[in-house]
């Protein structure tokens, strides 16, 4: 009995603050709370109304162009959308797009982590902070900056390496030259690493910064050196958050256009080698084909405009999946 | 770091042996040397083979060496240190050369005529001619497009922050975070789509709400940050003495965090201000000078430097005019993002103590 009473006291005294605190959380009772509110919720619903609108409207145009599509919107190697009956097919594009940001993605992930750790780990710290100062103000420089130095300087550059490739490497047949200008999709993806470079190595930089310092005196204090303490204690922590970062710079890369358009010189074809021109990315194709493209051409290029959008939204999609995750762990770490 | 001072510290009678300091510089000018030699025994033209020949016979010599002094886990400590610096010089090689070139071919004809005159009367191939229309068509459209994304961009900031809760907050999230990557040329062909639904011709303004498209979610993200970093104790204070919700937050969230606030809309606008490709769709670009942006094509900065580049058939007189408008473009940014440090820096919150 006196248990039971003991027992039953609590939950009241418990409750009554939350259903206060509820009361006030919800009481936008005066105008001027319920107008700020409905302002700033609107706004929040605006963002997720206009994703909703650019899936929505690409998909309408997309359908309206793909109906009148002659050969397989995925597998004809064409563009043709002034001719009768229209035939276009993205397999091109798409080939071009993937292999063009795994370039990128090859050469500037160990590149990008390996400034972050010379921001955060080898660099004399006086030096530090300018190198990072640097890599942020190059984040900002725009795109088609980086097009116009890409097709008047490195592909000139460019020659001696796509030479040497073809010497040494030909025989594997990704790497045989025919001695074309070298606007191919090498080129571009060389282009597209030193464009990410700056995002990837911001974000990295930023997780390396979180690990634990206990952990690197930890393993400083066994006896470990420098190396070791950055592979066995500043990696494994940092693993995800350069993922993220890397599909980040990805999401970048897909979705670039002006550099691409500038450097490469498109076929409509698919190019076994790298290091020979041709080929095409979706977004570069887009940018070309525009001005000569009637309403229906138009269509068509959004079509294609609504599978590099459904990429980048999965690509980093999966992204913030990755770094939610990780906040999670964090937590536990910290 | 101090990691290298703890290194430094330790006596060195508990010290293994160890190389002298110098010994990176000597192992990297004796295989600089070598990679020459061979270079020049085996007929080698290019200076990049030279350079990858040294940097290969730097690694293996270092690891040698110091594999042989100082045992093998040293030996790949020297190893990783010197693979981190060849990376960063690397990477910075091309970013130098980016910036210089830009410099050195844009002042040849950067001067006060190119910045007040528009290409109306001059043929792409030929000389003269500058970016008046230019200057002016990116600062309509980007003004405008701030006008529209900053304000929606702090509102939903505000929203997450201080009154979300629940699915809605956690879906505005997701999605804005998601919406920073959506390509440029991706928020182009949606304004575009609704153009071609209502039959409309480029304008100005198409391309600022295509540009305020890309602004909203990085002024979110930075703008969020900020409200965070305000003590909850000012709320708290505030509430307490009886002021509404909404007056603490114009009263003292805001203006707590305005620097930041500030600085995050710069940069964005600095983003902004060099797209190309949603101005290529929506604007289209226009050589004559046109002040509505409501009304007929007009031009950009970036437009510019791209039309220049592609429409001008390898004509020197067109490349510096890209150059040139590169580099002011390229000044413009600089600009907005050093103010927009420095306002951060001068207005940073005074959180705690």
């Amino acid at each position: 009995m006196d248990i039971s009473t003991t027992t039953d006291v609590p939950p009241p005294a418990a409750q009554r603050p939350v259903a206060e605190h509820k009361r006030a959380a919800r009481g936008a009772t005066r105008p001027g709370d319920r107008i700020f509110l409905g302002l700033s919720r609107g706004s929040g619903i605006l963002l997720l109304v206009i994703m909703g609108a650019i899936a929505v409207f690409l998909t309408y145009r997309a359908c309206l162009a793909i109906s009148k599509d002659h050969g397989n919107f995925l597998t004809t190697f064409e563009w043709n959308t002034n001719l009768q009956p229209a035939t276009f097919g993205i397999a091109v594009l798409a080939f071009g797009t993937i292999v063009s940001s795994v370039v990128a993605m090859a050469i500037a992930v160990p590149v990008a982590v390996a400034i972050a750790l010379f921001i955060t780990h080898y660099a004399p710290r006086r030096m530090s902070g300018p190198v990072a100062y640097v890599v942020d103000l190059l984040a900002a420089v725009p795109s088609i900056v980086y097009g116009l130095w890409g097709a008047l300087v490195l592909v000139p550059h460019m020659n001696g390496l796509y030479g040497w490739l073809d010497d040494f490497f030909g025989w594997t047949g990704v790497f045989s030259w025919d001695q074309g200008a070298p606007r191919s999709m090498l080129t571009v993806g060389i282009l597209l690493a030193i464009m990410i470079l700056p995002i990837i190595t911001n974000v990295s930089r930023e997780v390396f910064r979180q690990v634990p310092r206990m952990h690197e005196e930890a393993a400083l204090a066994l006896g470990a050196t420098r190396w070791e303490v950055v592979r066995m204690a500043v990696l494994p922590f940092g693993r995800s958050g350069v993922i993220s970062a890397s599909m980040l710079g990805l999401g970048r890369a897909l979705g670039e256009t002006m550099a691409v358009a500038t450097v490469l010189s498109p076929s409509f074809d698919i190019q076994a080698s790298l290091l020979n021109p041709g080929g095409g990315t979706f977004a570069q194709n887009i940018a070309s084909k525009f001005s000569e493209a009637d309403e229906f051409g138009r269509d068509a290029l959004i079509a294609s405009g609504l599978v590099l959008f459904v990429i980048t939204l999965v690509v980093n999609g999966a992204a913030r999946l990755i770094i939610a995750r990780r906040a999670e762990y964090s937590g536990a770490n910290a | 770091m101090s990691t290298a001072a703890v290194t430094d510290k330790r006596p060195s009678t508990l010290r293994a042996a160890s190389l002298p300091r110098w010994t990176p510089w000597a192992i990297a000018a004796g295989s600089l040397v070598l990679g020459i030699g061979i270079s020049l025994a085996a007929g080698l033209d290019s200076h990049i083979q030279w350079g990858l020949i040294a940097a290969v016979l730097f690694v293996l010599g270092t690891y040698g060496v110091a594999a042989r002094v100082e045992g093998r886990r040293q030996a790949k400590d020297r190893v990783a240190t010197s693979l981190v610096w060849v990376a960063f010089l690397l990477a910075v090689v091309p970013l130098i050369s980016l910036i210089w070139v830009t410099a050195a071919r844009g002042v040849k004809v950067l001067d006060l005529h190119f910045l007040t005159h528009s290409m109306g009367v001059v043929a792409d191939t030929e000389a003269g001619g500058g970016i008046y229309h230019a200057i002016i068509g990116s600062l309509e459209q980007v003004g405008l497009a701030t006008l529209i994304g900053a304000p929606i961009g702090v509102l939903t900031a505000i929203y997450l922050v201080e009154y979300g809760r629940g699915r809605l907050a956690k879906a505005v999230t997701f999605f804005v975070d998601v919406m920073t990557g959506i390509p440029s040329i991706v928020a182009g062909l949606f304004i575009l789509s609704l153009m071609l639904i209502f039959e409309m011709q480029p304008f100005g303004f198409a391309g600022s709400l295509a540009l305020a498209i890309l602004m909203m979610p990085v002024v979110v993200r930075s703008t969020e940050e900020m409200l965070k970093l305000v003590p909850n104790e000012l709320r708290e204070a505030s509430l307490a003495l009886g002021v509404p919700k909404w007056r603490t937050i114009l009263k003292v969230v805001l203006p707590t965090s305005i620097g930041g606030i500030t600085t995050g809309v710069m940069l964005a606008v600095a983003r902004i201000a060099g797209e190309t490709a949603p101005v290529l769709l929506l604007v289209f670009g226009n050589p004559f000078i046109n002040n509505n942006p409501f009304e007929g094509a007009q031009a950009s900065l970036p437009l510019y430097i791209y039309q220049q580049f592609a429409n001008s058939a390898g004509s020197g007189a067109a490349y510096d005019r890209a150059w040139a408008a590169s580099l002011t473009l390229i000044a413009f940014v600089m600009i907005l993002n050093l103010v927009a440090r420095g306002i951060a820096r001068w207005k940073a919150p005074r959180t705690g103590r």
